[in-house]
């Protein structure tokens, strides 16, 4: 816990993954540096994967705190990514909001599979979440992003959720969700959610999606696969819970095989 | 600069294809999220501060002379579904031949000659404003406008909608719709030193998803 | 027409009879007409008569948008990359009126990609008897009405009747059942049009659709002279 700053109202923490092919067909991974609510621990991989868990080792982000990760896959590796549990965005003592950014870079013939467990919005709460990624031209990536708004029966806090995609130095994707209180006008409307307590994205990148790329679809109306303008495609769905959410995410998905 | 090219470029009338376009609101329709005065006017509200502000900021930057590639790059990077990225050229096709007519500028023949099939149309609209002697914020509002008021002829024709009630609700977005120009003015004015990267990127997921489903009817009225 | 102007600009901006590469683009004519005339029948049986002599497509423009170019696909007059579906948001007359801008990029289109073209017939979706079609769009256009819609149409006269280059009274098999008068129809059409063309048709009858294909094979010579 040593390098845990709590900043005025809030807690610091960061966490840094580097994973890089071991030369044996193997992950390896010379960084794992977690702290606090953002320990990590490696768990048991699957072939030439490696597999890491963030576990919280407090509940957060809580208002004023300041989370950052930061993930490296670099070439060779195949690394997999997943939390213990939930995230839950909680107020905080003062009114200061929350931030929580992650920082994701592939390179050239690496695979990073960033699947968190949903993140949910506690009823009081205030949170922005920046997800950015950074993919070489030759980068494979499989990220799964899931909210959800309020816990069971409660209103929702105040979220700001941006996903940045750039592949080879150019965005293909850039998408800002606002919701809860305060947010935009209109955010639970016929445009934005109307009614739904969950909402989600999977982004996809297979360098061979530039030569063949992905067919869009529609599934189960809540739900609709669309290519981007690049190697990508991104799956979007909105569901009344997170339970649902994850199976038209799922479900969705397996039209890109 | 004559403010009655304002009136032109933002007259529902001009000649470049938007009567056949709902914004998403047939799709809303059809899905029983529009029934009444009501909710249209929150799909408006919604529209307006997601993809209206997005497209209103792009607008602007082009009407200030940022480079249209770069924006029409941002442009495709905020609008993940395929079907709107298709209607937003083919619109931008039509206005860059509507406006190309209207005010002959070598930006917009550039712009045609960069984007056969078309640049994403509010890139379009910066130029079309540009051309016309109009400034940055008659851009963003020309944009804003006509993302709602497109949607409310829309409903007028799909679900019989008394008219007076559509257009009673353009005119309670209208406070709305003056800050949301403005601030596209200001994030335009940093576009300009920062780049395309500080445009917004405000999202509403059920216009994406929807749109994709619209698309894939065989049989609508309106083309998005 | 600006023959020798934009020839290095991208896309023509309104009726250019020159493509931007400089060759003459094809003869637009457009068909107008009420619901259930025979609109899209016409379309389809001059695609039979004259597609082994002339290259064509065919963009319509309908209120229920695919149905006429799936009613064309389903009849096989045209492969399905000939045949292009404009949608209209319910107001089919505007789209070939006040606002072409979709129509155009329609036929540009049709012309890029199945070209050289010969002949581009624009239909519009089934209106009323006001609908016309801009100068900007066809170069030539047809109004189809039909015996069974009242033998007092042409007397009515309206813009599509009195000013269309070419009037169809179509159905004249059906003139019988619903006691229309062909004659007077005749004669009323020839009181509004002056000198204008009238062609009584009925597609059931062998060769039904020759008088009109003569009279788009005219345009054709006309165009390309």
């Amino acid at each position: 816990m040593d390098r845990v700053t709590t900043a005025p109202g809030g807690v610091r923490a960061s966490a840094r993954v580097l994973a890089r092919g071991d030369g044996r067909g193997g992950t390896a991974l010379p960084v794992l540096e977690g702290e606090g609510p953002l320990a990590l621990r490696r768990t048991r991989g699957s072939g030439a994967e490696a597999r890491v868990m963030l576990v919280g080792a407090m509940s957060g982000p809580l208002g004023g705190d300041h989370f950052t990760v930061d993930v490296q896959a670099r070439s060779g590796a195949r690394l997999r990514v997943g939390s213990a549990a939930a995230t839950l965005a909680l107020p905080g003592q003062d009114k200061a909001g929350a931030r929580y950014d992650v920082r994701l870079t592939v390179d050239d013939g690496a695979e990073l599979c960033w699947l968190p467990e949903q993140l949910i919005s506690a009823g009081g709460s205030d949170l922005r979440l920046t997800t950015s990624v950074d993919l070489a031209a030759g980068a494979r990536l499989l990220l799964r992003e899931e909210q959800v708004l309020g816990r069971a029966g409660e209103e929702p806090g105040r979220l700001t959720s941006r996903l940045t995609v750039r592949i080879d130095g150019r965005c293909v994707l850039d998408q800002e969700l606002g919701c809860g209180p305060g947010a935009p006008g209109g955010w639970d409307g016929p445009a934005g959610l109307a009614g739904h307590r969950a909402v989600g994205q999977v982004v996809v990148v297979r360098p061979e999606f530039a030569d063949r790329p992905p067919a869009g679809c529609v599934y189960e109306e809540g739900a609709a696969v669309m290519p981007l303008a690049g190697p990508a495609a991104l799956v979007s769905a909105v569901a009344p819970d997170g339970l649902r959410l994850r199976r038209l995410l799922d479900g969705a998905l397996v039209s890109l095989d | 600069m004559s403010r009655a090219a304002l009136l032109v470029l933002a007259d529902g009338r001009f000649p470049a294809g938007g009567h056949a376009h709902s914004g998403g609101a047939e799709a809303a329709v059809r899905a029983g999220r529009i029934t009444d005065a009501a909710s249209l006017e929150a799909f408006c509200r919604g529209r307006l501060h997601t993809s209206g502000v997005v497209a209103a900021c792009v607008a602007a930057a082009a009407a200030l002379g940022v480079d249209p590639g770069e924006l029409d790059r941002a442009a495709d990077a905020r609008t993940p579904s395929p079907a709107l990225r298709v209607a937003a050229r083919r619109l931008g096709r039509q206005l860059t031949r509507a406006a190309r007519a209207t005010w002959p500028s070598p930006e917009l023949d550039a712009v045609a000659a960069l984007f056969p099939k078309g640049a994403h149309q509010p890139v379009v609209l910066g130029l079309a404003a540009r051309a016309a002697g109009l400034t940055a914020l008659d851009a963003a509002y020309c944009s804003l406008y006509e993302g709602v008021s497109g949607p409310a002829t829309a409903v007028v024709r799909l679900l019989g909608l008394d008219p007076f009630d559509a257009t009673g609700v353009l005119a309670r977005l209208a406070d709305e719709v003056d800050r949301a120009a403005r601030e596209a003015v200001e994030t335009a004015e940093r576009v300009v030193t920062d780049g395309a990267g500080v445009l917004p990127a405000r999202s509403a997921p059920l216009l994406e998803i929807g749109a994709e489903a619209h698309a894939a009817w065989p049989v609508r009225l309106f083309a998005s | 027409m600006h023959l020798d102007h934009h020839h290095e600009a991208p896309a023509a901006v309104s009726a250019d009879a020159r493509r931007p590469d400089g060759t003459r683009r094809a003869l637009r004519i457009g068909l107008g007409g009420p619901v259930g005339s025979g609109k899209t029948a016409t379309v389809a049986a001059l695609c039979r008569a004259l597609r082994e002599e002339l290259s064509l497509a065919v963009v319509t423009n309908d209120i229920y948008t695919r149905e006429d170019a799936e009613f064309l696909l389903r009849e096989a007059v045209l492969p399905p990359e000939r045949i292009t579906a404009v949608e209209t948001g319910a107001c089919p007359h505007t789209a070939i009126r006040d606002d072409i801008s979709a129509n155009l990029e329609a036929v540009e289109d049709l012309e890029d990609e199945v070209g050289p073209l010969d002949l581009v017939l624009v239909e519009s979706g089934g209106d009323n008897l006001t609908a016309t079609f801009s100068k900007g769009l066809v170069d030539a256009q047809v109004f189809v009405i039909d015996v069974a819609g009242g033998d007092d149409i042409p007397r009515k006269g309206g813009p599509g009747v009195a000013t269309a280059d070419l009037l169809i009274v179509n159905k004249t098999d059906l003139a019988p059942y619903v006691g229309s008068d062909l004659a007077r129809m005749a004669a009323d059409a020839k009181a509004v049009r002056g000198e204008l063309p009238v062609v009584l048709q009925s597609l059931r009858s062998e060769d039904g659709v020759r008088e009109v294909a003569d009279w788009v094979r005219e345009r054709i010579a006309a165009w390309t002279a």
